[in-house]
């Protein structure tokens, strides 16, 4: 059973888990995800690409931002069957570009993505794994829409949704 | 030397050339002129400019082309040489730095590598910010990648000291200050702005790095050499670096402008001295001026000193330590391995957190570790009065000799010991002291710049939208702000460093959104402690607790353990403080007293609404406490929001 004390203008409760069972009946106002005000996960209401999401850690803002920002782009608006397949150039030229920042973009991540037969949904799961591997995804970041960014960036843009109602 | 022989090189045949050509027309003018005195001075006067163009003047004319020819000639030559040869050697430095890092004697030893520039083609048009990344990469994770200025140490230093003397004298976006809110700025514009130029303007000597670890991690690395490398390591397993980034991120200030695609360049040992909002430019303390079209000040702070040490004089003061950059933790690392007694005054979070960290190491090294405060209780500003006598008594635990009401009244040094003296007539004698009393924002450019201070909270006064005039924002530890759900204050966290200086950011490419993420912030004393926080959390607020019983499973690295993502502050944040358990530590004992508060939530109320909320050794659900924090809502029965958070639950 739970008990309750008051020290003063400080008031202390315990609770026994069975106290705790019975669904709460606080009220929480509902979120309205068009909201401005509120931190957009990785795909903004309108439909485009959230560069600052913290999810993609410094992948937009690095050195080779604008390359990851073309291969992106071109993946999340690619109509083809495969999706992103007419997007080999523009992820093979931000290939090129990491390569040349090893620190930054760990190799390890390149080489499982390009031996995937050169697909682009390995590519994109290669930055995927680097934007997770590297030390820039969770370097600063700081909402709930980043505990996930693997499954952000390939899923498109389930995850940050559904964290928003969380936050 | 070396290129002194190149330009004779370069200008011995010209100068072969022309001084035939001179000898040619002086012979020809000498013989002219021989010949002219000797008849009349009329006749001299004749070949005068009066009298139309003769051939001495053909022949000034012809020699006054060719050296003028020569000399843009050589001139380029050796503009492109200069090139070539920093670029040469530039290349050679970080081959270098591949193998071992060398001192640096040994670029001056390399004339092979002048020789073949003036050999080679000119080189073809490279964006420059590929050659200056070879330049500025330090290959081994553990090379020190901080410091381009440094020239004692690594090479590295050396690498960017040519290429960053050069100041750029515009840029879109300058930011003042170099930590946390700088950094995050600086990724939110260029996330935002597509080829953004981004200059940080930083009078540390390091590239932006994160504080936490300096009072907690970094003192639990096993590595001895962890005061070079600056890793620790996260509770995946995987290591990192206190550095938001390497050096080979950022590029260098003289490439700002001419980077095709932008990029953010940090300038060290530089202070901002002057601010002309007027004429929208600074000026740094070498006097060189530098104009913005958009402006952050992240000027953070000074920790606070206690006037009683500052009056003490140098003998005090060269034994007393303000805790908060990374020379500060070497310093403090090295003066606490060769003491018997330290002494620590605060008894807020990065004392709480140093008291800790020392106390930890005082079980091998027999280092006392004293840690006196005013309050009642560690954390007594921040936790309610029990949880603050509960977190004292675990901070005890960790070796932490607690001396509590204690005002000190002087601080004097005798036989090269210093004694405190207490206004309630204890005395504490110690080696050292680290004083841990606050931070004083850093506001130096509010005079020149014209900007308003905010006289209750310190710090600049700016907006919801962190602007302070409409270029110029303000961001991190100097901004007093105005927070629409909570009112005008002033935050000293890591999280709300990052969360403020992105919105900065974000603000500063054209988003005009307010403050509306609310930031936590996070503490670990000892591996039975651990709390995450958001909101306002002053312990002078009526408060009121929800609290399950503990059990073994309740702790931080239980909990990272459990969450599998590594760090239990991932999901809202970088890495956290949790801190490695020893295995030399007993586990956390259980207890079954009715008052032990092992896990729950405590909420801080300001008119019955919910301002501030405190996890309390309950992790992953800050999205359900940033929730009730934002709805503002009264609630008639705390409990039943409370049982939102699940306490029973892992």
């Amino acid at each position: 059973m739970s008990y309750c004390r008051q020290e003063g203008k400080d008031r202390i409760i315990f609770v026994t888990k069975e106290d705790h069972e019975t669904p709460s009946n606080a009220e929480l106002i509902a979120e309205d995800p068009d909201d401005p005000y509120e931190e957009q996960g990785l795909i903004l209401p309108n439909g485009d690409i959230n560069w600052n999401c913290p999810c993609l850690g410094g992948m937009a803002s690095g050195p080779c931002g604008s390359q990851f920002k073309e291969a992106f782009s071109c993946f999340h608006y690619s109509k083809e069957e495969v999706k992103g397949s007419d997007c080999i150039d523009n992820f093979r030229n931000m290939q090129e570009c990491m390569q040349k920042y090893p620190e930054l973009y760990p190799q390890e991540e390149e080489k499982e993505g390009s031996s995937q037969a050169g697909s682009t949904s390995g590519s994109v799961s290669a930055t995927a794994t680097t934007a997770e591997g590297s030390s820039l995804a969770p370097d600063i970041d700081s909402t709930p829409s980043t505990s996930t960014p693997e499954s952000t960036v390939s899923s498109d843009n389930t995850s940050p949704t559904d964290n928003q109602p969380a936050s | 030397m070396l290129k002194c022989r190149t330009v004779w090189k370069k200008l011995a045949p010209l100068a072969r050339a022309s001084s035939t050509v001179c000898r040619q027309n002086v012979r020809r003018t000498a013989l002219t002129n021989g010949r002219i005195p000797s008849s009349a001075p009329a006749a001299h006067m004749s070949t005068g400019p009066a009298g139309g163009i003769g051939p001495n003047q053909i022949y000034a004319l012809v020699f006054g082309t060719a050296c003028l020819g020569g000399g843009i000639y050589a001139y380029r030559m050796i503009k492109g040489d200069k090139q070539r040869y920093q670029e040469r050697i530039d290349e050679i430095e970080s081959r270098k730095h591949k193998d071992k890092k060398e001192s640096d004697t040994t670029i001056q030893s390399e004339p092979p590598a002048v020789e073949a520039p003036v050999t080679e083609a000119v080189p073809e048009p490279e964006p420059q910010a590929a050659p200056s990344a070879e330049e500025t990469s330090p290959p081994a994770p553990d090379a020190e990648v901080a410091a381009p200025s440094e020239t004692t140490e690594t090479p590295p230093g050396v690498d960017s000291e040519p290429a960053s003397s050069k100041i750029p004298s515009h840029t879109p976006y300058l930011l003042i200050g170099g930590g946390t809110a700088s950094f995050a700025a600086a990724r939110s514009i260029r996330a935002r702005d597509p080829g953004a130029r981004v200059l940080i303007v930083t009078d540390e000597p390091d590239l932006p790095y994160m504080r936490p670890p300096l009072s907690k991690e970094l003192w639990f690395s096993d590595d001895p050499s962890v005061t070079e490398t600056l890793r620790f390591k996260q509770w995946n397993g995987k290591e990192r670096s206190i550095y938001f980034q390497p050096a080979s991120f950022y590029i260098t200030a003289d490439e700002l402008n001419s980077a095709e695609n932008g990029g953010v360049a940090v300038l060290t040992g530089k202070k901002v001295v002057h601010m002309d909002v007027r004429g929208n430019k600074v000026k740094l303390d070498d006097d060189t001026e530098i104009s913005y079209d958009k402006c952050l000040i992240a000027t953070g702070g000074v920790p606070r000193n206690l006037q009683v040490i500052e009056r003490a004089g140098d003998e005090v003061m060269a034994k007393t330590t303000l805790f908060r950059k990374i020379d500060d933790f070497k310093s403090l690392d090295k003066v606490s391995r060769n003491i018997q007694s330290i002494t620590i005054i605060g008894g807020g979070f990065l004392g709480s957190e140093l008291a800790c960290a020392l106390g930890r190491r005082s079980n091998e090294s027999g280092l006392e570790v004293i840690q006196m405060y005013p309050e009642k209780g560690n954390m007594g500003k921040v936790l309610p009065e029990y949880l603050s006598n509960w977190t004292t008594e675990k901070v005890k635990k960790e070796g932490v000799k607690i001396i509590s009401e204690a005002l000190v009244k002087s601080v004097t040094c005798k036989d090269d010991k210093l004694e405190i003296q207490l206004k309630d007539g204890r005395l504490v004698k110690t080696d050292h002291i680290v004083a841990a009393v606050g931070l004083e924002p850093n506001v130096d450019l509010a005079k020149s710049a014209g900007l308003e201070v905010d006289s209750d909270f310190g710090g600049f006064r700016v907006n919801a939208e962190l602007q302070a005039r409409s270029n110029i924002w303000v961001a991190g530890d100097a901004a007093c702000f105005y927070d629409i759900r909570l009112g005008r204050r002033r935050v000293e966290h890591h999280d709300h460093a990052v969360v403020s200086g992105r919105l900065a950011g974000e603000n500063m490419t054209g988003a005009n959104k307010p403050y509306w993420h609310q930031s936590m912030f996070w503490s670990d004393l000892g591996p039975d402690v651990g709390y995450e926080a958001i909101g306002i959390v002053d312990s002078s607020l009526p408060t009121v607790g929800v609290f399950a019983k503990a059990t073994a499973k309740d702790t931080p690295k239980a909990a990272t353990e459990k969450s599998g993502t590594g760090i239990r502050s991932e999901s809202e944040t970088e890495e956290t403080a949790t801190s490695p358990v020893a295995s030399s530590l007993p586990p956390p004992a259980v207890v079954q007293h009715k008052d032990d508060y092992g896990k729950g939530v405590i909420f801080y109320l300001r008119d019955k609404v919910v301002v501030g909320i405190i996890l309390w050794n309950v992790f992953n659900r800050m999205p359900i406490a940033r929730k009730i924090i934002k709805d503002g809502e009264e609630h008639a029965d705390l409990n039943e929001v409370a049982k939102l958070f699940n306490i029973h639950e892992d």
